[in-house]
């Protein structure tokens, strides 16, 4: 395998990551160190927001104060004082192509992604570091009324909306990671699709963590209006540092009545980040929800994007896939709640575990009293590539109603020997073996990703593979 | 290129159960062996043994690849990517499933490696446009849909599906030594006299063929130079194409009746066998 890795970007135990390079980006801004009410004003300040979103900002800090860490999951040792809050790459905000600063260019170069996007795509939407650098919309999307921005612009332009929907899915007290999302937010997207307009290509961001210690707390959220339509793609790549880092993320949708929407993630995080995302999405009459999750890299992982079907046909789905490698701990999962009746879903997880690296499937189906005719499935499969890797399943099922159907089926296989004896006595090495049951493991989800996303993360895949036999 | 395949008291051990007790044979590009015995002889073990299955432990003898110029190759020595790249095929009895892989993919990575021995994890593929056409057209010579290539490998196959893949296999990676293991079961007789033909034209004068079988329809064009018999792990008699018919017709009491201390050592290991069966 041929990569442009730099030569000294070696990680533990050999491995390489293709994405482990800095650039030198000049940061305008930098707060301080440390997590205080000081900071969070600062925050605020220098985004200019109003009032009530530094209220919002300050009462979540609160919050954040008063939980405890959760008890479950991996082990979360973080410093909250020793982590750098906001960072802000650029004075303005790029409007086009030209106008975005050289070095950051370099590093999507680097990523390979423009070309990709730019053929695929005419929306992109990237944030780097705090702040959504670049960003263009095709012009008959803004026509349809479709508003796609960062969600620090959304705050200044649509203050109706976000005072309706911001924190409305996930408030503050959710949990303690949401309270801090809320406290220190920056960045993400903000994506509304009005009444009846479909947009036929995924819309796209592309995040990345480029500052040491810097923690990156993306805020989304996405409101796909009555019959409207809309596929949102975001993929993650982080450089390594040699101090922890910590990326918490909050996603939050509505997708009103026969809407669809369809989110689509692949992560990719270097080995010493934490990454604690809650993703939740409400479903009303008719609507379809779809999670699309990939998990690559990090420390630890902690990850359940849930669908909470609202009213009656509403649908979810959310298909997962996790690796786990050497010093990993992907604590991933899904979250189906059928609160009104004739809802369905179908969560179908994938986990693969090497090298010492631990993957666990967590999940919950939850069914409210009253949601008669209710129907879930649940399909988890974990790949255990070697002795010392571990895999775990905690599927929690909680039914409040009698007329309902819920099946779940949980496997765990290693890489058979029969399997590569046969695919070596064609003539392919125990690594390309082993790389081609892994790609066909996981090849039901990746089917469901856009061409190029599915191509990257085939390259993923076999980036994680080398250097895994022998 | 390597001229003859030899094998010479070739022991192979199971868990530590001796299967084979000393084989030797020996086959030359462009001849057809036919290898017959009862279930349980050990005829799958020695195309194990060939390819180099790890559960299949070669405890004494030598398997070579021997070049025109004399130059001895010890495929013992080699992985089995190694051995298939060395120019030899195992078409399986019972080929292994791999979900979610694609039989045209999993066959384009496996056809350069075999045709570029040399070729590095990572390296260039075949390209597309090239193994594409030349996968219709073998598929077209097979009587095989084309949309069959877009297919998980083996995955789902009905038993004569498993059996076509492997022939289409054997087609598109033309290896100088094939053993090819009881291709001809789960088929019926046309399947099998499909099968028969095409093997002869795949094969022709430039590869060795091992047919391990229970019928001599597959012989049918691929008539053999000698006919060999197992029985408890040995090679107890060898003749010509007759040999495979009278068997065909006749089954292994003769067999059995002349080689006695071979018809003891096949019924100990079926009795060991039985006691696995039952204890386990």
């Amino acid at each position: 395998m041929s990569t442009d890795t730099d030569a000294s970007s070696t990680l533990a135990l050999g491995e390489i990551n293709k994405y482990d390079f800095r650039t030198n980006t000049p940061s305008v801004f930098k707060a301080r160190r440390g997590l205080d009410r000081d900071i969070v004003s600062q925050i605020s300040e220098m985004k200019q927001e109003p009032t009530w979103m530094r209220d919002f900002r300050l009462k979540s800090l609160d919050i954040f104060n008063s939980k405890p860490m959760p008890k479950w999951g991996g082990n979360i040792g973080i410093d909250f004082q020793d982590i750098f809050y906001y960072l802000k790459p650029a004075e303005q905000q790029g409007k086009t192509w030209e106008e975005v600063p050289e070095e950051i260019k370099k590093t999507f170069d680097r990523l390979g992604i423009p070309e990709a996007e730019r053929k695929f795509l005419s929306g992109v939407k990237a944030q780097f570091e705090s702040e959504v650098v670049y960003g263009s919309l095709a012009e008959d999307l803004a026509k349809k009324g479709v508003i796609f921005t960062d969600t620090d612009t959304a705050v200044r332009e649509h203050p109706d909306l976000l005072k309706e929907y911001f924190g409305s899915i996930i408030p503050p007290t959710d949990n303690k990671f949401a309270a801090l999302n809320s406290a220190v937010w920056s960045g993400g997207s903000f994506i509304y699709v009005p009444k009846g307009v479909s947009i036929e290509f995924p819309l796209q961001a592309y995040f990345r963590i480029n500052a040491e210690s810097m923690g990156q707390f993306e805020r989304t959220l996405i409101i796909v209006d009555e019959g409207a339509h809309v596929h949102y793609v975001e993929g993650c790549t982080a450089p390594m540092y040699s101090t922890e880092s910590l990326h918490s993320a909050v996603v939050e949708i509505v997708v009103k009545k026969h809407g669809r929407c369809r989110y689509t993630t692949i992560q990719n995080w270097a080995n010493n980040i934490y990454n604690l995302v809650t993703k939740r999405a409400l479903a009303y009459e008719g609507a379809m929800m779809e999670w699309i999750d990939g998990n690559l890299g990090s420390h630890l992982t902690m990850k359940y994007p849930a669908v909470y079907m609202m009213e009656p046909g509403a649908r979810g789905e959310i298909l997962s896939i996790a690796f786990a490698t050497a010093g990993q701990h992907q604590d991933a999962g899904a979250k189906l709640v059928h609160a009104a009746p004739n809802t369905s879903g179908r969560i179908v997880s994938k986990s693969i575990s090497k090298n010492g690296g631990r993957s666990s499937y967590r999940g919950l189906v939850r069914v409210e009293p009253g949601a008669k005719k209710s129907r879930s499935s649940v399909v988890c499969d974990a790949l255990i590539l070697d002795d010392i890797s571990r895999s775990d399943t905690y599927p929690y099922i909680e039914i409040e109603e009698q007329d309902v159907s819920i099946g779940h089926e949980a496997s765990v296989s290693k890489i058979g020997e029969e399997q590569l004896f046969y695919l070596m006595s064609r003539g392919l090495t125990e690594a390309e073996a082993s790389t081609m049951i892994v790609g066909g493991f996981i090849e039901p989800l990746v089917k469901e990703l856009p061409m190029e996303y599915a191509v990257e993360m085939n390259r993923l895949i076999e980036l994680q593979m080398e250097g895994s036999v022998g | 290129m390597s001229e003859r395949l030899e094998i010479k008291n070739v022991h192979v051990a199971v868990e530590g159960q001796e299967i084979l007790k000393g084989v030797d044979l020996a086959i030359g590009r462009g001849e057809v062996h036919a290898l017959m015995g009862p279930n349980g002889s050990g005829k799958s073990t020695l195309g194990y043994a060939i390819m180099g299955h790890p559960s299949y432990e070669v405890t004494e003898g030598s398997i070579e690849l021997i070049d025109a110029d004399g130059t001895r190759h010890d495929i013992l020595a080699m992985e089995p990517d190694l051995r298939a790249r060395a120019g030899v095929f195992l078409a399986f009895q019972r080929p292994m499933a791999i979900p979610g892989v694609r039989l045209a993919d999993f066959l384009r990575h496996s056809v350069t490696n075999i045709r570029n021995p040399d070729r590095k994890e990572g390296q260039e593929l075949m390209p597309m446009r090239d193994f594409r056409g030349e996968l219709k057209s073998k598929m077209k010579d097979l009587s095989i849909d084309t949309e069959f290539a877009r297919r998980y490998v083996n995955d789902g196959f009905s038993g004569g599906e498993m059996k076509r893949a492997e022939i289409l296999q054997l087609a598109m990676l033309r290896p100088q030594f094939a053993i090819l293991d009881e291709t001809d079961s789960g088929l019926d007789a046309d399947a099998v006299r499909l099968a028969s033909e095409s093997i002869a034209r795949i094969g022709g004068a430039e590869m060795g063929i091992l047919i391990i079988t229970h019928h001599e329809q597959l012989l049918e064009h691929n008539i053999p130079l000698q006919t060999h018999v197992m029985l408890g792990g040995r090679i107890v008699e060898s003749g010509g194409p007759e040999l495979a018919a009278e068997l065909h017709k006749q089954g292994y009491d003769r067999i059995r009746k002349a080689y006695p201390e071979a018809a003891a050592a096949e019924e100990a290991m079926e009795a060991e066998r039985r006691l696995e069966t039952t204890t386990s």
